[in-house]
């Protein structure tokens, strides 16, 4: 009962404070449309149905990565997050408080080209409990990822830079906007280690019948992923930041 | 009876101990000082107590549990001050104390009604509504003292409470501090002010270069440096060129200078007055002042760590100013 008080509380103060802050609409929301804007002004036109799940993948991401960047390395930085490790509350449920604002703010951004998109094409053939399952695998693996990277870094502006360095090839590695099979062998190989891989493709499935996987092998997958990067990151945090 | 049991505690960053191997023990409702210079492992030992460093060695026990191996356990029962202010600046004064409160599992009522109380006991009403970013030096210091107790902790974690702020806030802090241990809280503070800790600490323990060199109470410190007696002639005139003579005339009497006009006669025994008096007297100069002189914390504090106390003083507000 007294985790769950503290578990809400800091979720509430997360959303509060750093949900609707510029980095993470820049990142979450702006970015993704001036990309399809991109797509769509270089071809001429545009398959909105091919091109929503990488969209909607991308959005995840991108917002769930730059918003762990805030909430924990600024606040690692202005010391406020060592009341959180010294809170009579798990390292676990801390950790889970932390990131659970980041996945919803992931799963929300995903919508929002959803929605756009909803104007410009018909996506009644969408299954759209999938479809949530999906998002939600993504958001959870990308923020863990984000945490990872989070927690290697000291400064905010190291956190970001970090986690360029990783979603941007994630852009082009995880099917996405390219699919895997035209890509060399040597970079199809990094794509299946990445968990965005299996969750775009659980999309392109839901929303465009264009897998290239049984959605039944990507969501174990994807499970294992959270479950794994969640280890890594609580080993990590108990020995990088409890000195 | 002791709630806090630390033996053979170290710390080391790579091949510097910062902390070497210090024991001591806190009884239940003491206030337990922790005094020493810049670097001597004072946060550094603090820090190993409360759960946020590891020890390379040693044990620590809170109220029977070992921090070391149960430290939420441990945490649920401590309030913790640190040496910088570590709220959060986007909330302001109230929100930040709910927030606190919220972490050590109080319900939204209680931690409201707390947090209303302790800003008022603050005299910071006014200023709980505003950001904590917009917050003086000593507003942010007595915001983070009252986040530390809204959970009404049983031991409480004080990383130097009073330094870099005003003396009406310090002796604020004081009277708080021994308020906390009349309702029964044990206390550890570090701090650089050696009246601090003669003001309102129990038990003290000196800590140089991650070692402590002497610990007890107040009177057992003074007697540890057997200071014997002393007293302070004044006059009105410069009576040093006496000395020599009066060293003659009183067997064991050690002379020492003091001001110009003044001088310290010390003994193993009491000193009888008038045949001193009578000296000079004789000699035509009138002395108006004879004061017995009782050694103070500082002079235990010199004695033990050989560093000036004034140096220890100065050292933090350099410290502080450069920050
Ligand atoms: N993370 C760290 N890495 C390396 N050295 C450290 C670290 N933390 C502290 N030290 C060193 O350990 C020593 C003790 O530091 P500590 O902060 O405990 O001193 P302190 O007594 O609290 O001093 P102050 O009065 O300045 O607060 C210092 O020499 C410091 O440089
Ligand atoms: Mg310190």
């Amino acid at each position: 009962m007294k985790s769950w008080i503290a578990f809400w509380s800091i979720l509430k103060k997360d959303i509060q404070n750093y949900y609707l802050k510029p980095p993470n609409i820049s990142w979450g929301i702006i970015f993704p449309l001036s990309w399809t804007l991109m797509q769509f002004i270089r071809s001429g036109s545009l398959n909105i149905i091919e091109f929503l799940p990488g969209l909607m993948s991308m959005s995840i991401l991108f917002g769930t990565t730059s918003m762990l960047a805030v909430t924990i390395t600024f606040e690692r930085k202005g010391r406020s997050f060592e009341r959180l490790l010294l809170a009579p509350i798990s390292l676990n449920t801390m950790v889970l408080a932390k990131i659970t604002g980041a996945v919803l703010f992931g799963i929300l951004n995903a919508f929002i080209p959803a929605a756009v998109a909803a104007f410009f094409a018909d996506l009644t053939g969408v299954n759209w409990g999938v479809v949530l399952l999906a998002v939600c695998l993504i958001s959870i693996t990308s923020t863990l990822l984000g945490l990872l990277i989070a927690v290697s870094a000291k400064e905010v502006f190291e956190a970001q830079t970090f986690s360029n360095f990783f979603r941007f090839p994630m852009l082009f590695l995880c099917g996405l906007f390219i699919p895997i099979h035209e890509l060399p062998a040597f970079f199809r190989l990094l794509s299946y280690c990445l968990p965005l891989t299996y969750g775009t493709d659980i999309l392109n499935g839901a929303i465009a019948q264009t897998n290239t996987m049984p959605s039944l092998l990507c969501i174990p997958v994807l499970l294992a992923f959270a479950v794994f990067l969640f280890v890594i990151c609580r080993y990590n945090i108990n020995r990088k930041w409890i000195l | 009876m002791d709630i806090v049991n630390v033996t053979n505690l170290k710390k080391t960053y790579g091949d510097f101990a910062a902390v070497n191997g210090v024991d001591f023990s806190i009884g239940q409702g003491e206030i337990f000082g922790f005094l020493g210079p810049n670097g001597a492992g004072k946060t550094s030992t603090i820090n190993m107590m409360i759960g946020l460093a590891k020890p390379t060695e040693g044990t620590i026990i809170i109220k029977g549990i070992d921090v070391r191996k149960q430290v939420k356990k441990a945490q649920s029962i401590m309030g913790i001050v640190p040496d910088e202010s570590n709220l959060y600046d986007e909330l302001d004064g109230f929100e930040n104390l709910c927030f606190c409160a919220s972490l050590y599992g109080m319900r939204k009522e209680e931690r409201e009604s707390k947090a209303k109380q302790l800003l008022d006991e603050f005299r910071l009403t006014e200023a709980g509504k505003r950001p904590f970013k917009a917050y003086s030096k000593g507003m942010r210091r007595k915001l983070v003292i009252a986040a530390g107790i809204i959970h009404s902790p049983q031991i409480l974690f004080l990383d130097e409470p009073t330094t870099g702020i005003d003396i009406e806030s310090a002796r604020q802090i004081r009277e708080l501090i021994v308020e906390l241990k009349n309702q029964g809280t044990t206390v550890f503070i570090t701090t650089h002010y050696i009246e601090d800790a003669e003001r309102i600490c129990d038990r003290i323990a000196f800590i140089v270069s991650g070692k402590i060199i002497a610990i007890g109470s107040i009177p057992e410190l003074m007697e540890s440096i057997s200071h014997g007696y002393m007293i302070r002639l004044s006059a009105e005139e410069s009576i040093m060129k006496y000395a020599a003579d009066l060293q003659a005339r009183f067997e064991g009497c050690n002379i020492k200078a003091s001001q110009n006009n003044s001088l310290v006669l010390a003994s193993q025994n009491r000193i009888p007055l008038l045949p001193v008096i009578q000296y000079f007297d004789e000699k035509g100069v009138s002395i108006y002042e004879a004061r017995q002189l009782s050694p103070t914390l500082e002079d235990v504090f010199v004695k033990v760590t050989g560093i000036e106390a004034e140096k220890l003083e100065k050292e933090k507000e350099k410290g502080v100013a450069g920050k």
